[in-house]
């Protein structure tokens, strides 16, 4: 995981929940390349034509909510998105996202303080959101020893082949 | 009218009290959520916050998720460390209506013969959470995980039920364990008497929509109260299974006569019983009274948009839809067919019916529910989830609206993002199917 990430923020509102980050309709694709095409496409279908590689969501209350499809966290990575920045998250997608190594800042008031477009830096290790485009500063909530251990590893992944002596496949 | 106690302003919702959640100091009283996952940890006790590695009891997955396979392979799983505490269900895409679904199902059953997961619940059987149910698989003071947020409806037999991704299923393929976050616990009493045609379903989206859809988040609820202790467990188990949609991680109500005449002849082993010690200090106390209360719907789309069935009557609807883990039971089909029984629903309007399970079609049938709700009109779809989550036999196009017993009204959630979706309780889906527009159930079931 890098400590700072910058990107180029998409902005939602509350309750963004994981039907509409990615329909149950492709619930039986497992590839991430075909995953990631969908990501938000019924709400907003300009999101898979305008995300470049690095760029952030920034998201007001709640967001992930909704159904446990790890599709959504799978989408939004393989999309590019390098970390998501919202005032609370659904703890499925919370738990989901981090397993993946996609890191996620809680962040209080954050929604307000961004809009889309404008470049955003997501300081892990400090603990903070700066919206390099209007200067705006907010202070995240520290991530707890065990979400920083998973993402140290990159995802749960590594992390439990490594603690139970495992190859992959 | 529901009647809200306040002691405290917190603009926020109706309290009794709101405190801070239990220190992890010694003696301290402890919630039967801790009680379990400490035993499930194999610890004395465990504090609010902390993480613990418990080892579960129970871990089922669904079809929705092959990546569990996936990341099984990824995290170079060999053997299930446990295949007698597994359960496959095949309940998403049942019967499959694309190859790659077919496929994926094949893929699962391939694996389940070759782990020897023996409990394979095919596409003949219905949605997880009712057939873990109907087969006695859950019981008071057990550990369960399953892919489906909805495992939350197992608190209704007093189990810590949580839903997980496929990732994290596949940890406990591979260990028997996973990690969770201690959790606080809201409680919510249900004080009062409900009206004849208002029934669980109100009262859980009121309650959704007083506090909002992320209320509950990372904690459990726990209800308590004399108008809880009057309901059955298919009443209860739409209580807990609802909870999700105010972001719970479980749901709790603590085990009663109810629920262990349920259990009695079902349940195939035993757990000690869990209780909560006196003067546990829950994080939040809300008092709900139901009297009185008229039936509620979540207007779309968010489960949290609630209001009086008043405020939309006579909105027309193109489909009614009853079935899924919320809405498909016994008692669901049951009161449907009495709204219905002998009359006709609107010549406009669709009306599809998913028995929850295999044991809910059987029984409905026994009833003669079944030749009621088909004579009415019904189109009847396999036990399984369908269109709930959009994925089909049921799917609504743009401009429609839908009436549904299920659980989520989210933008897309059954079709088209395009399409409005009103969750309510399965009496009000039965009478918007007879008026082809919203109406009050109430009048039907005097």
């Amino acid at each position: 995981m890098e400590d700072v990430i910058t990107g180029k923020a998409f902005v939602y509102g509350a309750n963004v929940d994981t039907d509409q980050i990615y329909p149950g309709g492709y619930l039986d694709l497992t590839d991430p390349a075909e995953v990631a095409r969908h990501a938000l496409e019924r709400v907003d279908p300009d999101f898979i034509t305008e995300v470049e590689p690095g760029d952030v969501i920034v998201a007001a209350t709640n967001f992930g909510c909704g159904s446990s499809r790890e599709h959504a966290a799978v989408t939004l990575k393989a999309a590019g998105i390098a970390a998501v920045v919202a005032e609370s998250f659904g703890r499925i997608f919370y738990r989901n996202a981090i397993n993946l190594g996609l890191p996620l800042v809680v962040c209080p008031g954050i929604a307000g303080l961004v809009r889309r477009g404008e470049r955003v830096r997501v300081e892990m290790a400090a603990g903070r959101v700066v919206n390099e485009t209007t200067g705006a500063v907010a202070a995240a909530q520290p991530l707890s020893a065990y979400i920083r251990a998973i993402l140290a590893s990159d995802g749960i992944k590594p992390m439990i082949r490594k603690q139970w002596g495992l190859s992959a496949e | 009218m529901m009647r809200s106690i306040e002691r405290r302003e917190t603009g926020r919702c109706p309290l009794v009290c709101e405190g801070e959640g239990g220190d992890s100091t010694g003696g301290r009283p402890v919630h039967a959520v801790e009680k379990i996952l400490a035993r499930a940890a194999g610890q004395e006790e465990v504090s609010t916050g902390e993480i613990v590695n418990c080892r579960v009891d129970l871990a089922g997955i669904n079809d929705l998720y092959l990546q569990t396979l996936r990341s099984f392979a990824e995290m170079g799983g060999v053997k299930v460390h446990d295949p007698g505490k597994v359960v496959m269900f095949l309940d998403h895409f049942a019967p499959p209506s694309t190859i790659t679904q077919a496929d994926n199902q094949k893929q699962f059953r391939r694996f389940c013969r070759e782990q020897g997961i023996d409990l394979v619940m095919d596409i003949d059987q219905g949605v997880c959470h009712q057939v873990l149910a109907d087969r006695g698989l859950v019981r008071p003071g057990m550990l369960l995980v399953v892919t489906d947020s909805h495992t939350t409806t197992h608190g209704a037999f007093g189990a810590f039920g949580t839903g997980v991704g496929a990732t994290d299923l596949a940890i406990i393929l591979i260990t028997g364990r996973l990690w969770f976050r201690v959790p606080e616990v809201i409680r919510i009493d249900l004080e009062g008497t409900l009206s004849p045609g208002v029934y669980a379903k109100d009262i859980i989206l009121k309650v959704i929509g007083t506090l909002g859809a992320d209320y509950g988040v990372y904690r459990a609820v726990e209800f308590t109260g004399p108008a809880l202790a009057g309901l059955g467990m298919a009443e209860r188990m739409t209580l807990c299974n609802m909870t999700t949609e105010m972001g719970a991680k479980t749901a709790y109500i603590q085990p009663d006569r109810v629920t262990f005449a349920f259990l009695q002849g079902k349940a195939q082993a035993e757990l000690p019983a869990v209780t909560t010690d006196p003067g546990y200090r829950y994080a939040a106390e809300h008092c709900f009274d139901v009297t009185g209360m008229k039936p509620q719907l979540a207007a779309p789309h968010s489960v949290d948009n609630v209001a009086d069935v008043d405020e939309y009557l006579g909105r027309p609807v193109d489909q009614a839809y009853l079935g899924t883990c919320t809405g498909g039971r016994v008692e669901d089909l049951a009161v449907a067919a009495r709204i219905l029984r002998g009359r006709r629903i609107s010549p406009g309007t669709r009306f599809v019916v998913v028995p929850a399970s295999k044991g809910v079609f059987l029984e409905a049938m026994a009833r003669g529910d079944v030749q009621a709700l088909v004579e009415a009109g019904a189109t009847f779809v396999t036990p399984s989830c369908a269109a709930c989550l959009g994925t089909h036999q049921g799917i609504l196009a743009r401009g429609e609206t839908c009436i549904t017993a299920s659980s989520r009204n989210f933008p897309g959630r059954m079709g088209h993002a395009g399409a409005e979706i009103f969750v309510a309780s399965p009496a009000s889906v039965a009478a918007a199917a007879l008026e082809g527009k919203i109406a009050d159930p109430r009048k039907y079931l005097e």
